[in-house]
């Protein structure tokens, strides 16, 4: 029994990171059709743009929000020099477009702040705190609070703001919305900039836990692609929920089964679950109109 | 064309600044840089570079000074392999230092052996001296010497029942089955086998099977980067009281720094004297080789010393010394070759080098030292 629970907490902490970076997916999906796989980048800036603050003497707030602010300020910049000169090109060559920012992110990630790992203290402390029999990290909980406010923040913002409902409407019908007056441009430029900063948001919250450096940022994305296509990509619902979902099959697998077949265990079930529902767990049923 | 294009650059480096270009003994290397194994191959070209500056500094080789043509293979076998040939058509040199990872090092040995050059490998695979190859060599230490050092340690403390969890990168694969091919020579049973991903997040799932297993006496964790400092951290978070042992993959004060010094206290692997310079007895026979090195290294570029530059710093030795005892400043390949293999009793920053027609490698246990960290610093166990 404390087993599981402690399988189920390191499952729900890695899963709450898979959460958001399925939503910075999710969030670009929408408003462009395009799969962004610079997504891990986002987060690696993050942590990494943070450890340097902090490295620099700045206090760990301030670092934050310097980091998140300047990887958003990296997504609208890569909307606007690679995504939207690019624009009406076939949806696979802005994917493409993404891989190749992925790789530059990289390379100047290497050269502008270093090719060492980097951590920096949990927020809370570093003792662990034991709850029946299991360990947990007090950083896990920031994780997975910073997820949830994450995700509460964004719904609020797309139900109850009319910027919010103007990027629905985007995503829903660009040409419906910008003949109702929608500036579709800003809202992808808003999109690309909103992603990159819950990336980063991600990267801050985790970096204690997991550490950073220059090249993680390729298999992060993958992780958070898998878990938005488990949940159905484009449902910020189903981010939450295949992210989660992911991450708790992972650590299940790893302690119940065998950690040679974790990730094996766990692509095998996505493939399951998109055999048998395609659009993903949550996701909307696409209908091509013929 | 390709001759203007060649004297343009030339004139371009000239006035650049660059050292103009009558060096006499051209040596190559070709090492990743850049690339995953980037943090490896990075401290080993500027040792290359900084070395080949001091020995010309101070006079060069035989009274010729040296000319270092490297190149950045990206850790790209395919890279390595065409760098090599270029090395040895164009560039004309008499031997190639390099080969940061396994595999670039059997890709530049498949052109050393055609061409007849020597090469000095810097990666760790057995397979790149075993079965013996005439011109190539390497300087680290293999992973099953690490095995042995660790579980020589065990045995003399009488643990005989451990877990492993390894990470499934090159090499952490590599070590794991090296080490369980060697164990049993110790009376170890290896109970409990985990493994995980390299840029996995988290390794409680698989270090809660290892506190579970019983009769465990202690925990080896054969990994590289990340993963070794996260499994410090989960390891102490479980509060598994048992001794922890980690691989020579991360001999470096990153992972104390990232694994934080209460966590990794206690902590025992196998080090070069590198990483202990000034806890060298006064009469070691490294001690003046180590401290030499690392001096020059961080006053030049004002970061810590790695074993991976030591491995260049070892390389580059190796081959001066053969060449000042072949005593000539074109040396045929066939006989700089034979002058590596007689190279006996060099002292390098890894260990004592001895070469034989039987082993290209040249070191023994005695070259690994038992580290173990104490108050975030290492000391050694006599």
């Amino acid at each position: 029994m404390a087993d599981l629970l402690q399988f189920l907490m390191s499952g729900l902490t890695v899963g709450a990171v898979y959460a958001l970076l399925a939503l910075g997916f999710t969030i670009i999906f929408n408003a462009s059709g395009v799969v962004n796989f610079a997504q891990g980048e986002f987060v690696m800036l993050g942590g990494m743009g943070t450890a340097f603050a902090i490295a620099a003497g700045l206090p760990v707030p301030l670092a934050a929000l310097l980091a998140i602010l300047g990887t958003a300020a990296v997504g609208v910049a890569l909307n606007r020099l690679a995504i939207a000169p690019a624009r009406g090109a076939p949806v696979v060559s802005l994917i493409i477009i993404t891989i190749g920012a992925a790789i530059f992110l990289q390379g100047a990630a290497g050269l502008i702040f270093d090719k060492q790992i980097h951590r920096y203290p949990g927020f809370s402390g570093e003792a662990p705190l034991r709850l029946a029999g299991a360990t947990l990290l007090p950083q896990s909980l920031w994780v997975m609070a910073g997820a949830a406010l994450t995700f509460a923040a964004l719904w609020l913002f797309f139900t109850r703001t009319l910027t919010g409902k103007a990027v629905l409407a985007t995503a829903n019908n660009p040409l419906a919305a910008s003949l109702v007056g929608i500036n579709t441009k800003a809202i992808m430029a808003l999109s690309f900039g909103l992603s990159a900063a819950i990336g980063a948001v991600a990267g801050v919250l985790v970096t204690p836990i997991t550490m950073t450096a220059y090249n993680t940022g390729v298999a992060l994305a993958l992780s958070g692609f898998a878990a938005a296509m488990l949940g159905g990509l484009g449902n910020p619902l189903g981010a939450l929920a295949g992210g989660l979902l992911l991450g708790v099959l992972e650590a299940m697998t790893a302690g119940y089964v065998s950690s040679e077949y974790k990730d094996a265990v766990s692509f095998i079930l996505i493939i399951l679950v998109l055999a048998l529902m395609p659009q993903g767990l949550l996701g909307r049923k696409s209908t091509d109109r013929v | 064309m390709n001759t203007h294009k060649t004297l343009a650059l030339a004139a371009l480096l000239a006035a650049l600044g660059a050292p103009a270009a009558m060096a006499q003994i051209r040596i190559g290397a070709t090492v990743a840089e850049t690339g995953p194994a980037g943090a490896l191959g990075d401290p080993e070209a500027k040792t290359l570079r900084l070395l080949v500056e001091q020995i010309n500094a101070a006079g060069g080789v035989l009274g010729e000074p040296l000319e270092l043509v490297l190149y950045d293979d990206g850790g790209d076998p395919n890279n390595a392999r065409t760098f090599a040939t270029r090395l040895v058509e164009h560039d004309e040199v008499v031997a190639i230092i390099g080969g940061t990872t396994t595999g670039t090092s059997l890709a530049i040995r498949s052109v050393a052996e055609e061409e007849e050059i020597p090469f000095i490998s810097l990666a760790g695979g057995i397979e790149i001296i075993d079965p013996v190859q005439p011109f190539t060599f390497k300087t680290p230490h293999t992973d099953r010497m690490a095995c042995e050092k660790i579980f020589e340690d065990m045995q003399a403390q009488g643990i005989a029942r451990i877990g492993m969890i390894s990470g499934t990168d090159g090499f952490g694969a590599s070590m794991r089955n090296q080490c369980l091919a060697v164990a049993e020579t110790y009376g170890i049973t290896v109970a409990a086998d985990e493994s995980y991903a390299p840029g996995d997040a988290d390794m409680v799932p698989q270090l809660t099977n290892i506190r579970n297993t019983e009769g465990l006496q202690a925990v080896l964790n054969p990994g590289f980067g990340a993963g070794p400092a996260i499994v410090t951290r989960n390891y102490r978070q479980l509060g598994i009281e048992l001794p922890l042992y980690q691989s020579h993959g991360v001999a470096g004060q990153a992972y104390i720094d990232l694994s934080g010094a209460e966590n990794a206290e206690g902590v025992r692997l196998p080090g070069t004297a590198l990483l202990i310079a000034d806890q060298l007895a006064e009469d070691d026979i490294q001690r003046a080789a180590v401290i030499a090195y690392r001096d020059a290294y961080v006053g030049r570029y004002n970061e810590p010393v790695s074993t991976f530059g030591g491995y260049a710093h070892d390389a580059l030795a190796i081959l001066v010394d053969a060449i000042t005892r072949n005593g000539e400043a074109e040396p045929d390949p066939a006989d700089l070759r034979d002058a590596i293999e007689a190279t006996s009793g060099l002292v390098g920053t890894t260990g004592i080098y001895s070469f034989t027609a039987e082993d290209h490698l040249g070191l023994d246990l005695s070259a690994f030292r038992l580290l173990e960290i104490r108050t975030g610093g290492w000391t050694q166990v006599q």
